[in-house]
């Protein structure tokens, strides 16, 4: 077997797991590459029978337009079902407080909404498309990870993971987060969307977009991120290497048309994908402290 | 496809050490000159670095990613890194040496196809060295490649690594050790890391990733067809409305259509009609597959339940087992108390009958009398299930042979064990 068809046999091993040792199980779809080839791995892994987890979005309301656009087709293409969780309406609702300033996110505030949908639904595993080799914290993380009933992380008292078996028990009122390609990286991820010709949104082919440059890296001129006064728009072209809200989405110059170009440019690059990622740049442990409270 | 290597080969290998063994430096060196590092990575790293007031950059910290590990400055937790050269893709499970960390060691090892021992050539062979390879063994661990590390300190001197090599076969003679390789190495300098050491002349073999890029490692493939019933899927519609499939990933030999199997635990027989993966029909599939088996007929089959080759090599089914157990929780194992078991895809309660004897991690002596387990402690017991279930040694198999406990209260996983 090759690298890709062993690590494919395993993340269908494990989405099997979750269905069979699951009542409520729900994949996390942000309209990343990463959810996608995991909603892919999902079809396959049912097929002929219908996709047994809904796609749950957590929207931060800051969304490039082509990743609606790309969900809301993906989900009629699998007659799948969505469900939305609004971080606009967790403010609405003071559940939150939206940060000020220039550099401010929703990216944090998506914890809260994510646990209340996680609550509302009743959600018992949500799986997402988090991978080992994106970050120091996630490196440590378990393929079926526990989370007690305040959707906390204990980093210092994981469950051991032997083997391919996983252990899914847990009291009420307390989830998993699963993650089925945790051992992909994000080479493995591309080679994949090849292999397979998975369609992606157009943001992660080169095109023109109106950017301005901020702390060593582009970011999109919407209204949704306040540009100090010196900070120029110019037209640029650019791509996304990963998608997240605009607000944390760093946009890479670049000529990549076709998924060839982008394999043959990430075999060149010397920046990791998160490195365009401000979410990460706050702290040393940025993503541990996020994740021990309940981040995706 | 340029810079794309779609059908690369992927070895996964475990790596134990302790304090100040080198392992993390070794870790980073081979990330780092294999060029899986990245700037920004390496920034953060300097950057940590300088703020702990290390004068050198320490790559440790590259692989040390938790809060409280970088504060410590030890390695806790298993951690997997990932990287790839033109020839092959590497998984490594990164597991710290102590022996208070035995079960971190014990989950590391058991994906693992390779285990990498470092031994520290100014001390040479320790307690700790052969209390790795044991656990290597015990997990069924097919190669080991013992690195002889920090032979910058003593001059790169060959009497050093060949005393080293003869006093670790001396000293594991009692193990049943497998096929084993001695590299000497510098993980701080890099000699013969990634790259052939010009300081070590005397040394013929390959560097360590070269090594790693050629070994060859057995597989299981050759056996007879087993899998374990995971999932079955029925699509609620018109056009398939006939569909059930038995969905399963294989645990040992090939299945081809036509081929007759046998059920079990029913011990009925069928006929594979088809088997699939996704949309695509597959003429036959192999070990390590995860697919969608139909049969010819209409068979009462779910999870829990094996589809195995029709032949008289079949597993064996039982409720009584002896084995091999790591202990894993600060809540001691207890005789008679129920326990959660997970056995491939089957899960039933059971209760340990007798602790047979008690394996001293650091000597390997065998310590009979003990009427519980604590945390790390590693034993052979009799296990006795509610239900039977089909199972085959360790040994011959990794899937039909291995368990996990689960305590039935706080659902942690407590425990792990291997049939003997």
């Amino acid at each position: 077997m090759t690298h890709l068809n062993e690590l494919e046999a395993e993340s269908i091993y494990i989405l099997r797991e979750v269905a069979a040792q699951f009542q409520k199980p729900a994949i996390l779809f942000s309209g990343g590459k990463d959810s996608i080839v995991v909603t892919h791995l999902a079809y396959k892994a049912f097929y002929p029978a219908k996709l047994p987890f809904p796609l749950v979005h957590i929207d931060t309301g800051h969304n490039f337009k082509e990743t609606i656009e790309y969900r809301d087709a993906l989900v009629e293409k699998l007659g799948a079902q969505l469900i939305v969780g609004s971080v606009q309406e967790s403010i609405d609702t003071g559940r939150v407080k939206e940060e000020t300033g220039y550099n401010a996110s929703r990216n944090a505030l998506q914890t809260t909404t994510l646990l209340d949908t996680i609550e509302k639904y009743k959600f018992d595993a949500c799986i997402g498309g988090a991978r080992r080799d994106e970050e120091k914290a996630r490196a440590k993380e378990r393929i079926f990870s526990h989370r007690d009933e305040f959707g906390q992380w204990n980093p210092k008292n994981q469950r051991p993971e032997l083997w391919n078996i996983f252990n899914g028990r847990k009291n009420m009122g307390e989830h998993f987060r699963v993650f089925p390609i945790s051992n992909w990286t994000e080479m493995d991820v591309w080679q994949y969307i090849y292999k397979e010709n998975i369609e992606l949104p157009s943001l992660y082919y080169t095109h023109t977009r109106k950017c301005f440059f901020r702390d060593g890296q582009w970011l999109a001129a919407e209204d949704c991120i306040k540009r100090r006064p010196e900070e120029e728009v110019v037209e640029k072209e650019v791509r996304c290497r990963t998608i997240g809200d605009i607000t944390c989405t760093g946009l890479t110059l670049s000529k990549a048309h076709t998924i060839e170009d982008i394999i043959a440019e990430t075999a060149a690059t010397r920046v990791t994908e998160r490195g365009g990622r401000a979410d990460d740049k706050r702290s040393e442990t940025a993503m541990e402290d996020r994740k021990i409270n309940g981040y995706f | 496809m340029a810079n794309g290597y779609l059908d690369m080969k992927l070895l996964r290998f475990t790596t134990a050490g302790s304090v100040d063994d080198g392992k993390s430096t070794l870790i980073g060196r081979l990330l780092y000159d294999s060029k899986s590092i990245f700037e920004d990575q390496l920034e953060a790293v300097e950057t940590a670095s300088k703020s702990r007031g290390n004068e050198d950059v320490n790559l440790a910290l590259l692989t040390d990613g938790l809060k409280a590990e970088r504060e410590q400055g030890i390695t806790i937790d298993v951690a997997y890194r990932y990287f790839a050269t033109p020839k092959r893709k590497f998984i490594i499970a990164d597991t710290p040496g102590h022996i208070q960390y035995t079960r971190n060691m014990v989950t590391g090892a058991s994906t693992a196809d390779l285990a990498i021992i470092l031994i520290d050539a100014r001390h040479g062979v320790m307690e700790q060295t052969i209390r790795h390879s044991y656990i290597a063994t015990l997990l069924g661990i097919s190669r080991i490649v013992v690195c002889v590390n920090k032979m910058d300190l003593v001059d790169y001197s060959q009497d050093v690594f060949n005393k080293i090599i003869a006093d670790y076969k001396e000293m594991s003679k009692h193990l049943d050790i497998p096929e084993t390789d001695f590299i000497p190495i510098s993980a701080k300098n890099g000699d013969n890391v990634v790259n052939r050491s010009e300081n070590i002349t005397w040394y013929t073999g390959s560097p360590l990733l070269e090594f790693l890029e050629n070994v060859e490692i057995k597989n299981q493939t050759s056996g007879d067809f087993r899998m374990a019933v995971q999932y079955v899927v029925r699509p609620i519609s018109d056009k398939f409305a006939d569909f059930r499939g038995y969905a399963g990933r294989i645990a040992q030999g090939t299945v081809k259509v036509g081929d007759k199997i046998k059920i079990l635990l029913s011990g009925l027989t069928s006929t594979v009609k088809g088997i699939y993966n996704g949309k695509q029909e597959l003429p036959q599939a192999q070990e390590g597959e995860s697919v969608d088996i139909t049969l010819a007929d209409d068979i009462d089959i779910s999870r829990g339940d094996y589809l195995v080759g029709d032949n008289a090599n079949i597993p064996s089914v039982g409720k009584e087992f002896t084995l091999d157990i790591c202990w894993f929780n600060p809540s001691p194992m207890q005789l008679r108390k129920k326990y959660i078991v997970r056995h491939a895809t089957q899960e039933i309660q059971g209760l340990f009958t007798e602790i047979l004897h008690k394996t001293d991690i650091s000597t390997q002596e065998k310590i009979e009398g003990a009427s519980e387990l604590q945390l790390n402690d590693i034993a052979r017991v009799t296990l006795k299930t509610a239900g039977e279930l089909v199972y085959e040694s360790y040994k011959k198999n990794k899937v039909t042979g291995s368990l996990v406990f689960v305590d039935p209260f706080t659902f942690e996983t407590v425990g792990a064990g291997m049939i003997v």
